[in-house]
């Protein structure tokens, strides 16, 4: 079971890790739906884009760069964070979306918890694979809570400045003036 | 100062439920101590010696009397009494349990404060000059801008699980007194040769254990893109510093390691894809910020009050505190007030409940109903008038906030140390008392004058040894003693500096002598009475110093098992979790 879009869903998609002595050019990609390491993508590139089955995930010391152009033929793209405190998949995700401009859908996987779903879905995740030893609809939870943001990032384009009216003081001159 | 509007009150609120919840998960176990932990940091709340210690924001230093009086209210209903005000213009609470710390920050949150980012790996509290607004040599009033940063930094979705902590300081005036070079990012809110507002922007800046001073990576960056440029910085950052080693986690070991150049190109590289979008800031949005900003409604006035100077006459207490308590103000009849919460014999920073209560009320009838918190943990009352200054002396003298000795030997910098903290090597406040009443004398403590005294438990440094004039560091204990180094040369401000290490270290005792003999030194060399002591350092360096502290022997004084300053007290080896985060 995964989130997405805000609701739990059946999921078909595995998620293939490197065992310790394997590499990416020698792993074997399994049939089905499958989401495989970038680095496996980059050595099995010929072969596995032939298949139109293929989704592929960042380690989070990994660069979104390195897919560059490739990253419009994927309908799934994931992030893993190996421990939730490593956050380096939030600006994997954010530089993805903006960036890149990719607009499949982006995965959160590996260490992640219900306590971090609100920044993760602002960077631009829609999916999640929340730990399995956790309550997904307790996870749910973990949207709501804040109804309100200042600052812009892929969820807001705007800024809160920018969006609705604030109330000062009464007016003051600027200093350029 | 500023209000929040419903949009930031509605946040602040969420901000609590959202932590309640966390809590009682924490409390029925659904939440192990490991997950817990930086939920809870980054709201603030530390596990230390006593159990759970509480870090409030006080966002750039500003605080109301009705602020102040919550403070005293946690104190009391919660604490043992008192709280503790930080280098970082922060109030910390020590003695909490975990299951009230939900009501206290709702308590927090009706007068309009919190404990978000107060610690944790993400962008803690901006702080800022304590004179802001007021100070004579301001060129441009930075608290519009560091209350900006502070929206744009709160529970910012792609920074808060930084590869460490991350502080960004802001001044605006032409003296720094907000150690901007000594930040993760320092700004420095100015003008150009135009007339134009902009920002000198300096990143890599820390001290810890390995201090840096920061490097300029921006000369000029006009004000509408500083939430954008800092973006761009704290994304390489968060991309790119290192997370395997949490001790060269910092910014600063980044630009270090790329260059300054390199660091800058990636910043600038990233930024060309936001410059000029929706997160350049409008001039409304300036304008709506500053306009909480703007001046109280003075009185016409002018300097000079007679009486005054009579009384100065008459009263060499009143008039030592005019001399060093009292600054100059930008407007005339007016003056800023410095309360000294040095008195020699308590901890420097330890503020009880009778006088936060005590406190707000004065800053109701003296200052407006506002006063600051310096990273010197003093508190400020910035607009007095001066015909007030007699009856303010009188009323802070009954509260012992009258010492005057800001800026002087016994106005000294310490942290924590070993009686509250799991990362301690040695105590810090037990040693600032014994120097402060060493050199109690204000006679002497006049005729060495300006000087800065900087004291950490351990090499973590926060109490920013590093750029303390005379800086003192706790290394190890052992054979029953603590052990510190000494540093001389260090200072803050325009001149920013780093300490050197003097030589071997000393223990708890031989402290205040060694202390003693640098500033025979001192006096010797010294060419008159206006070189102040950081100067003669840098004059004369550093060897007549240390020839002279380990030319003889201290007098070693015997450790008796009941003398608690003696003895390193046996609660050190710490029964709790330690946070080692
Ligand atoms: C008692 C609980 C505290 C603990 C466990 C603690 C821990 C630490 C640690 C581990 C560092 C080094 C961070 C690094 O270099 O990456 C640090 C730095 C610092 N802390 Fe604390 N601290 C405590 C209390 C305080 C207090 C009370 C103050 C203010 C009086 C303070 C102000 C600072 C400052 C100014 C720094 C230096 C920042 C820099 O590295 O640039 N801390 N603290
Ligand atoms: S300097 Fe060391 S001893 Fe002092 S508070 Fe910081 S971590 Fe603790």
């Amino acid at each position: 079971m995964i989130i997405k879009n805000k609701a739990i869903i059946e999921d078909d998609w595995q998620v293939l890790r490197l065992q310790d002595q394997e590499t990416a050019e020698a792993a074997i990609v399994p049939n089905g739906k499958i989401i495989v390491p970038l680095k496996v993508w980059l050595a099995q590139r010929a072969v596995l884009q032939q298949r139109n089955d293929i989704g592929v995930w960042f380690a989070s010391d990994e660069r979104p760069e390195n897919l560059a152009e490739d990253v419009h033929r994927f309908s799934v793209i994931a992030v893993d964070f190996p421990k939730f405190s490593d956050g380096r998949g939030y600006s994997i995700a954010y530089n993805l979306r903006t960036r890149l401009g990719y607009s499949g859908e982006l995965r959160a996987i590996g260490d992640v918890l219900r306590d971090q779903l609100f920044y993760m879905q602002r960077v631009g995740f829609d999916t999640f694979e929340p730990r399995p030893d956790r309550n997904i609809n307790d996870a749910l939870k973990g949207f709501e809570d804040f109804s309100e943001v200042y600052q812009t990032s892929v969820d807001r384009k705007q800024p809160l400045f920018r969006r609705v009216v604030r109330q000062g003081m009464g007016a003051v001159g600027f200093g350029d003036d | 100062m500023y209000c929040y509007d419903e949009y930031d009150q509605r946040m602040i609120d969420e901000r609590v439920s959202q932590y309640r919840d966390q809590v009682r998960r924490r409390l029925s176990n659904e939440l192990t101590e490991t997950e817990f932990l930086p939920l809870r940091l980054q709201n603030g709340l530390y596990m230390q010696i006593h159990g759970y210690m509480l870090r409030i924001a006080v966002p750039y230093g500003l605080i109301s009397s009705r602020q102040m009086r919550m403070f005293a209210h946690i104190a009391r209903k919660y604490d043992r009494g008192y709280g503790h005000f930080t280098t970082r213009q922060n109030i910390q609470f020590n003695w909490l349990k975990l299951e009230d710390t939900p009501d206290i920050l709702a308590d927090l949150a009706t007068v309009q404060m919190h404990a978000i980012q107060t610690s944790g790996n993400c962008v803690r509290n901006i702080t800022s000059d304590e004179f802001a607004g007021v100070a004579q040599d301001e060129v441009v009033d930075p608290r519009p801008y560091a209350e900006i940063l502070r929206q744009w930094s709160t529970f910012h979705p792609e920074f808060a699980y930084l590869p460490r902590k991350f502080k960004i300081a802001i001044s605006g005036a032409k003296e720094d007194r907000a150690a901007i070079l000594a930040h993760d990012i320092g700004l420095s809110v100015g003008k150009n040769a135009q007339g134009e507002t902009g920002f000198r922007v300096l990143v890599g800046g820390g001290l810890g254990r390995t201090p840096v001073i920061g490097s300029e990576i921006c000369e000029f960056l006009p004000w509408q893109h500083v939430l954008t440029y800092v973006e761009s910085i704290l994304r390489i950052y968060n991309q790119f510093g290192r997370r395997d080693n949490k001790f060269k986690a910092r910014i600063k070991i980044l630009v270090k390691a790329l260059g300054i150049d390199e660091f800058r190109r990636l910043v600038e590289e990233d930024w060309l894809n936001l410059k000029d979008g929706p997160g350049t800031l409008t001039r409304e949005e300036v304008e709506r910020v500053a306009s909480f900003f703007t001046d109280p409604t003075y009185e016409v006035l002018t300097d000079h009050d007679s009486s005054l100077k009579e009384f100065m006459a008459d009263n060499r207490n009143f008039s030592n505190w005019m001399k060093h308590n009292v600054r100059p103000h930008r407007v005339p009849g007016y003056a800023i007030v410095v309360l000294s919460v040095k008195k020699p014999g308590n901890a420097p920073g330890d503020v009880t409940h009778e006088q936060m209560d005590a406190v707000a009320d004065l800053a109701d009838h003296y200052s407006f109903g506002e006063m600051r918190i310096t990273h010197k943990q003093n508190l400020v009352f910035a607009d007095v008038k001066q015909a007030d200054l007699i009856a303010l002396w009188r009323e802070l003298s009954k509260l012992e906030l009258a010492s005057p000795n800001i800026g002087m030997l016994t106005d000294i910098i310490s942290c924590p140390g070993a009686e509250f903290c799991t990362l301690a090597n040695a105590r810090s406040i037990p040693l600032s008392k014994l120097i402060a009443e060493r050199f109690e004398s204000l006679d002497f403590q006049y005729d060495i004058g300006e000087i800065s005294l900087n004291i950490s438990g351990c090499m973590n440094a926060c109490g920013q040894h590093h750029i303390g004039n005379i800086g003192i560091t706790g290394v190890e204990k052992k054979n029953h003693e603590e052990w510190y180094q000494i540093s001389i040369g260090g200072a803050e401000g325009n001149n920013c500096s780093l300490g050197k290490i003097l030589g071997p270290s000393l223990t708890f005792h031989q402290i205040p002598e060694a202390i003693d003999r640098i500033l025979q030194v001192y006096l010797r060399e010294r060419i008159d009475e206006g070189e102040r002591f950081i100067d003669t350092v840098r004059r004369i360096g550093h060897t007549p110093f240390k020839d002279h502290v380990y030319a003889t022997d201290f007098t070693e004084e015997p450790i008796k098992p009941d003398d608690k300053d003696g003895v390193v007290a046996a609660r050190y080896a710490v029964p709790f979790f330690s946070p080692r985060f």
